[in-house]
């Protein structure tokens, strides 16, 4: 994120008496900042404002029918029990899936900073972080590849073990966390990394010096001077893995209900948009809730790699 | 020890690269069932030269990708200039702005849209989707070329401008020239997002006219050929270059 810089400051009079013979200053900044902030307003700020609204209304407004204003939908979890199991298999997907992320992440950060170096480092890097940056929805697709019966995993299982029976998952909550583990993992690691490459050495071999075990370098230094990365890689891990629903849809058939997939569903089947809204805007309320708590975290986070 | 980490790393890669692999393999297998013992054939590539839907749609994805990273990056380098080159009330609560479009899930982000471009009229289809898409990616732009304006020095500016050049003249001559990898870098950063955007488009997209990921979609839960394989194999090839090309150019100094 841009910062403050000394030059600016001391030079922002003289900027001001230059451009004041054309425009006062704040007009043109205004000019530099409406188009980019009009358009989030047009295609964010606003939509999440009409879809607050939206949530309180009795039924989808097609027609001429009068529209009420109701808090029904908010009261949904209350009314429709089935959805709170949905909920808690949603946000226990989410743990699973961040903590497999956390466990391998963390791992495969501290192999990066401790086992290699140079030029070795900067493609492994690239290498990690490339899958990221390609298409989600395909990365997923690829798996049923991998996961289905007589696919590719469940080939290598018949060839090693011609006897024993097939090992496919694909269509169970073991297969979404799998993929989903796949998409997030990056970056993980990559918010790892950052924490643990600004870890002096020295430290360590002084613990090392002193007789300290490794597992007492590991939980008394690198855990804790790694936690940044730790917690700001499992918030946004596990703040999109809870909103997901094209990931449990494709993996998980059946057994792959979601809040994700039930919002969707109100948009695309069941054509209730106040439902969706309102479910909507308690993840969001959920996301909100996780950002805040762990903002001071994440503003340092971020700083690295923004 | 240091063997035991390279063997990690070297498990971690093969987790994340197996199922692309064989994603791509599936699209080179001649079996319509995805049948093993592989068996080497180009007829699926052959059958996707002749299948206008999937062409279509890709071809909508390219065109929308390129008017995103286009406007994006305009919008949002100027956004980037008023806030790293300004000081103003407000500026911290504009910086914190940028982060909703990123931070929020996108199933949110989309149904909102959707709420509100059928509310307000502007409806779905291609306009709706390149109004998503930017606002998706201007963020990244503003963080990307304002991360480049920190080393674009502010006094170089400032001394044009005491020589006598004007504010926009030193722009142009100063500062444009010095941020342009930033900018180049932003703009494929922009067209990668707008490329392997899904959740979005799936909501905003109409009947005639969709993308790529969301026509990919409709195929996985209605059934498939080793088609799919063949363009998702082109697509991730497409992004994959556009990030490679992105890390060379974000990365001012880094070995070549």
């Amino acid at each position: 994120m841009p910062s403050r810089s000394g030059p600016n400051e001391a030079s922002t009079p003289q900027r001001a008496s230059k451009g004041a013979r054309i425009l006062p200053q704040w007009v043109s900044t205004t000019a530099l900042l409406l188009p980019a902030y009009g358009w989030l307003t047009l295609a964010v700020f606003l939509p999440l404002l009409t879809m607050f609204l939206f949530s309180f209304m009795n039924k989808t407004p097609m027609g001429k029918a009068p529209i009420e204003f109701t808090l029904r939908h908010y009261r949904a979890f209350i009314d429709q029990p089935y959805l709170i199991k949905i909920a808690t298999n949603t946000l226990l997907m989410g743990l699973w899936t961040t903590l497999a992320c956390a466990v391998l992440g963390f791992l495969a950060a501290l192999a990066l900073v401790r086992c290699t170096t140079g030029a070795r480092r900067e493609t492994l890097l690239i290498l990690i972080l490339l899958p990221f940056w390609t298409n989600g929805l395909v990365r997923v697709f690829s798996w049923t590849m991998v996961l289905r019966e007589n696919g590719f995993l469940d080939n290598i299982w018949h060839w090693i073990a011609p006897a024993a029976g097939s090992i496919a998952i694909l269509y169970s909550r073991e297969a979404i966390v799998i993929g989903l583990v796949h998409g997030y993992l990056p970056y993980m690691i990559l918010t790892c990394y950052i924490a643990l490459v600004t870890i002096d050495d020295a430290i360590i071999e002084a613990a090392q010096s002193l007789g300290a075990r490794w597992w007492v370098i590991l939980t008394k230094i690198l855990i804790p001077l790694a936690a940044p990365g730790l917690i700001s890689g499992a918030v946004l891990t596990f703040v999109p893995v809870i909103g997901s629903f094209m990931e449990p849809r494709i993996l998980g058939g059946k057994v792959g209900v979601t809040m994700g997939t039930v919002i969707e569903d109100q948009f695309t089947q069941a054509f209730n948009w106040p439902l969706g809204a309102s479910l909507s805007f308690t993840l969001l309320a959920v996301t909100m809730a996780i950002f805040a708590t762990f903002s001071g975290v994440l503003r340092r986070g971020s700083g690295g790699t923004a | 020890m240091t063997r035991l980490g390279q063997i990690f790393l070297g498990m971690i890669l093969i987790f994340l690269y197996t199922p692309i692999l064989v994603l791509m393999a599936m699209g080179f297998n001649e079996s319509e069932l995805y049948e093993l013992p592989f068996r080497f054939s180009t007829r699926w590539y052959s059958a996707l030269a002749s299948n206008t839907e999937l062409l279509t749609s890709g071809f909508n994805s390219i065109v929308l990708a390129v008017t995103t990273a286009v406007v994006a990056t305009t919008i949002g380098t100027l956004a980037a200039l008023a806030l790293s080159r300004r000081s103003f009330r407000g500026r911290s609560l504009l910086q914190l702005l940028l982060l909703p479009p990123i931070a929020i899930p996108w199933l949110i982000t989309g149904t909102a849209m959707l709420i509100f471009f059928f509310w307000t009229g502007i409806g779905r289809g291609m306009h709706a989707l390149i109004i998503g898409h930017v606002a998706l990616a201007v963020p990244y732009v503003v963080l990307v070329v304002g991360t480049g304006m920190k080393s674009v020095r502010a006094d170089l500016e400032e001394a044009a401008m005491s020589l006598g050049s004007t504010p926009i003249h030193a722009f142009f001559a100063i500062t444009l020239p010095l941020l342009f990898p930033s900018i180049l870098g932003a703009a494929l950063f922009a067209f990668a997002v707008s490329l392997d955007q899904f959740v979005i488009s799936y909501f905003l997209s109409s009947p005639g006219y969709t993308t790529l990921p969301v026509q990919i979609y409709s195929a996985i839960r209605k059934g498939f050929t080793p088609e799919i394989n063949a363009i998702s194999t082109l697509l991730l090839l497409g992004s994959m270059t556009a990030i490679l090309i992105f890390a060379r150019f974000a990365k001012p100094g880094a070995p070549k």
